[in-house]
């Protein structure tokens, strides 16, 4: 008899992680001697802070309520930039040197400077002008310029010379982790997921803030262990989550596992999904331009997805596609409070949904959730979706 | 000291300017002409490369019309969010939304027309969250007009490079044979020459004359600036309006030097920050009539459509002197490759409200030696809900400008979304701020 899935210690190890962040950060900075970088948007090239020996990790909320961003952020920015300044202002981040944004939204830029001029000990910092328009021809010859500069910036401080090598190596190991994670996701494909929505995001959340070579080891086992799985919850409405930084566990606890109706998320369009890790890097002689390729043309985030002279979103396609191939059921649209760029592309997405027959459900998420009012909005439209299912 | 006043005579050819343009976008099919739909911000003088019968309509003013006729704009705001919007949306945005989904067209005497005109295209740009977005939704909304945004994320002004610039030069480039495409005309580069040149006349005269109301008395109200600086938002390549603009400039500086100011009471000098609440345009008039209180401008006002030298090349000084102009500069534009560069090199370093975004010390130094050069006494600062981009980095500044010993008073509200706004309250926060600085009501004088 197979494992049941809650055993594999695997996903213990994510949690933990996720759960110990920054007693594993220090951990490394003790033991490596290396610098840490936080990041924000998933955007930022981690390879490159990688190749040079330094630790990038993704600075998160917590989920806590505060008030002390308050003279600093308004309060129509989005809850998580307002809960990451928080942790920086709080000393939850006094391991990092370091600290940088490739631009991405408004919200996160305001917080990010904030960021870097209120806590202590941030020594460096870089601000990348990311392009914005990713479905343009010229974007990727001119992100590679801004990684040149970015990468001259990492090398002046921390003194050491990115050489090819190094950044194949990174290269390969980030490519490494992309593929296993890919990996874990197909597995969803199936009837009976092995995985839940929850346990998905673990294991990407915590290779945001991992050293990437350790997540890699236990990716490997876990990827071997899943084959002895036994599945022994239904899986139910197979849904999909689409969303910004949906990290907040007790949403996806309350879904999968808190309410009458079975469901199961089978895949998260969210940049602690799928679109942090679905694209690798391709062999390039010219290491910069493999890094922008792989950073234009990965499914983008909806803050650069828009029309320059074809009216499509890229990231729309990539949601169709998933639909089929992982035959989804139902979409959940986690939409964080005030955040413009998933805002802005509701009103279409909704279409697409209807398009595909696919229903779907709105929440707004801010920095801790009102469970109990969650509850009954998802119970009643789990139970539409499975009334429609005996009907038709 | 009573101040002598005068009706700006060149009021009328503003406003008509203004009320033939929205005019002019509705009729354009009748005539044959062409129409299109941007931002304000958008490259405005590329499409004038089509034509001498192209019409366009910026967004941001369009939707800043719809929000002071308050009925209108609320039954925008409320188709809009039946479809799914959200309300903290940019407020523009909603009305313009919101106009297409109901299909009437505002003009800009607040009368109603049906249905909605159809651009011909989308052209914009994208810096805020929403611009690009904007118009990708509003095609749709339309059955899939042709949309095309210029990615002009590059940075600051002082940090161009030529790799920068070239970026937003090639997407130009491009949209030039997409417009060829779907119009069937063919682009004359002469008339984009002469667009792009007229562009920066205008926007460097809009900036000179907002340098002259550093006289004391102020010759102009921010009030009125309003009426006076859109042409440079709605169809600023247009050579006529940088015709106008000379026109202001002369009647302006003419005030100065006869020492007319725009109040009969002069006590109070302050600057603004954000788009103001346009459906309580009223709040500069209590200023004006409690406490004689004038309003400068604002880092708005001044820097939309201004054309200033910003940060110098090291970053750490705000210049308000007003850009050079392609003559002024000593540069000759012969060929589209010039004229692209020119007008891409012209925004991207001068336009001052695309410098901030980049940064709040920019905004900072910005705000600060604009407070200095103008001698103001304070400023008042709209904590807007309606635009994501202008309330970025509004409380660092508020901040700042505290810690440099500058009184600062701050008041919520919405640009264009006339359901977001407590009029009481505001005019408390005002009361209560000038109380604090010592600054008497005019009436109990
Ligand atoms: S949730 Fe939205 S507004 Fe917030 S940081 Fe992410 S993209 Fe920006
Ligand atoms: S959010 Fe602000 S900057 Fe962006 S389109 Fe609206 S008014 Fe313009």
């Amino acid at each position: 008899m197979g494992k049941k899935v809650e055993e594999v210690p695997q996903l213990k190890q994510f949690r933990e992680w996720f759960d110990k962040r920054h007693e594993y950060a220090k951990e490394w900075k003790r033991e490596n001697g290396g610098k840490i970088v936080g990041y924000y948007c998933t955007y930022c090239p981690e390879e490159i802070l990688y190749a040079a020996g330094v630790l990038p990790v993704r600075i998160l909320g917590s989920h806590e309520p505060e008030s002390i961003t308050r003279p600093y952020l308004h309060d129509m920015y989005c809850p998580f930039c307002h809960d990451t300044l928080a942790q920086g202002l709080q000393g939850r981040y006094d391991y990092l040197d370091g600290v940088t944004l490739a631009q991405s939204c408004l919200h996160m830029r305001q917080s990010y400077f904030s960021f870097v001029d209120r806590v202590p000990n941030i020594q460096w910092s870089y601000y990348m002008h990311f392009p914005h328009g990713v479905n343009n021809p010229h974007a990727t010859p001119y992100l590679r310029w801004e990684l040149e500069k970015f990468k001259s910036a990492v090398e002046e401080w921390t003194g050491v010379t990115i050489t090819n090598k190094e950044l194949d190596k990174a290269i390969e190991i980030y490519n490494k982790n992309r593929q296993l994670m890919k990996k874990v996701f197909e597995l969803r494909r199936g009837e009976k997921p092995p995985i839940t929505g929850l346990h998905a995001m673990e294991m990407v959340v915590s290779s945001q803030v991992v050293d990437k070579k350790d997540h890699n080891e236990i990716l490997e086992s876990f990827l071997e262990d899943l084959k002895d799985v036994e599945v022994d919850r239904e899986t139910g409405t197979r849904l999909i989550l689409i969303g910004s930084e949906d990290d907040d566990r007790s949403f996806l606890e309350l879904v999968e596992y808190g309410i009458n109706y079975p469901a199961t998320f089978v895949y998260e369009e969210c940049c602690t999904g799928a679109r942090y890790f679905w694209d690798e890097v391709r062999p390039n002689e010219d290491r910069l331009m493999a890094l922008a390729e792989r950073y234009v043309k990965r499914i983008p985030c909806p803050a650069k997805d828009w029309a320059a002279g074809e009216l499509i979103r890229r990231r729309f396609q990539h949601i169709e596609k998933v639909i089929k191939d992982y035959n989804v059921q139902g979409a959940i649209i986690a939409q964080m409070k005030f955040c413009d760029p998933h805002e802005l592309d509701i009103p279409s997405l909704r279409v697409l949904f209807d398009k595909n027959n696919v229903k779907h459900l709105t929440l707004e998420l801010d920095i801790t959730q009102p469970i109990g009012q969650f509850r009954t909005r998802v119970e009643a439209f789990l139970e539409a979706l499975g009334e429609e299912d005996l009907f038709f | 000291m009573e101040v002598k006043v005068r009706p700006l005579e060149c009021w009328n050819d503003f406003k008509k300017y203004r009320e033939r343009y929205y005019k002019n976008y509705l009729e354009a099919k009748d005539k044959g002409g062409i129409r299109w739909a941007g931002s304000a911000w958008a490259f405005d003088a590329i499409p004038h490369g089509l034509g001498e019968d192209v019409y366009p309509l910026t967004g941001e003013p369009y939707g800043a019309t719809c929000a002071f006729f308050h009925e209108f704009s609320r039954q925008c705001l409320e188709t809009i969010e039946r479809k799914g919007a959200a309300r903290d949306l940019c407020g523009y945005m909603r009305n313009y939304w919101g106009s297409i989904a109901q299909n009437k067209y505002l003009l800009a005497d607040g009368s109603i027309v049906e249905p909605f005109p159809r651009p011909d295209f989308n052209f914009t740009i994208h810096i805020c969250c929403s611009h690009a977005k904007w118009y990708h939704y509003a095609a749709e909304l339309e059955n899939g007009v042709p949309t095309y945004a210029v990615d002009i994320s590059v940075g600051p002004g002082y940090l161009l490079d030529d790799k920068k610039i070239n970026y937003v030069v090639k997407q130009l480039n491009d949209a030039i044979p997409w417009m060829e495409k779907i119009t069937g005309r063919e682009y004359d580069d002469e008339l984009l020459i002469k667009a792009v040149y007229a562009e920066a006349d205008a926007m460097s005269t809009w900036a000179k004359i907002c340098k002259l109301n550093q006289a004391r008395p102020a010759p102009l109200e921010e009030k009125s600036m309003f009426s006076l600086y859109v042409l440079n938002l709605i169809n600023r390549s247009d050579p006529e309006v940088a015709k106008l603009y000379h026109k202001l400039y002369d009647e302006v500086e003419s005030r100065v030097k006869r020492g007319i100011g725009a109040l009969t009471h002069e006590q109070f000098r302050f600057f603004t920050d954000n788009p103001p609440p346009w459906a309580f345009l009223k709040v500069y008039r209590y200023l004006e009539k409690e406490y004689a209180a004038i309003s400068l401008g604002a880092i708005y006002t001044f820097g939309l459509g201004g054309g200033w030298i910003g940060m110098d090349e090291k970053g750490e000084k705000w210049i308000w002197e007003p850009a050079p102009t392609p003559e002024e500069a000593g540069v000759e534009i012969t060929n589209r490759e010039e004229a692209l560069r020119w007008t891409a090199e012209y925004n991207l370093r001068y336009r001052a409200s695309w410098q901030h975004e980049y940064s709040h010390w920019i905004r900072k130094l910005e705000t600060y030696q604009m407070i200095k050069d103008w001698n103001a006494d304070a400023i008042i600062m709209h904590i807007n809900r309606g635009c994501e981009l202008w309330n970025m980095s509004t409380l660092e500044v508020r901040d700042y400008l505290v810690k440099k010993g500058i009184p600062v008073a701050t008041y919520e509200g919405n640009m264009a979304d006339p359901r977001d706004f407590d009029e009481a309250r505001t005019f408390n926060v005002i009361d209560s701020f000038m109380q604090s600085l010592g600054i008497e009501r005019i009436s109990e004088k």
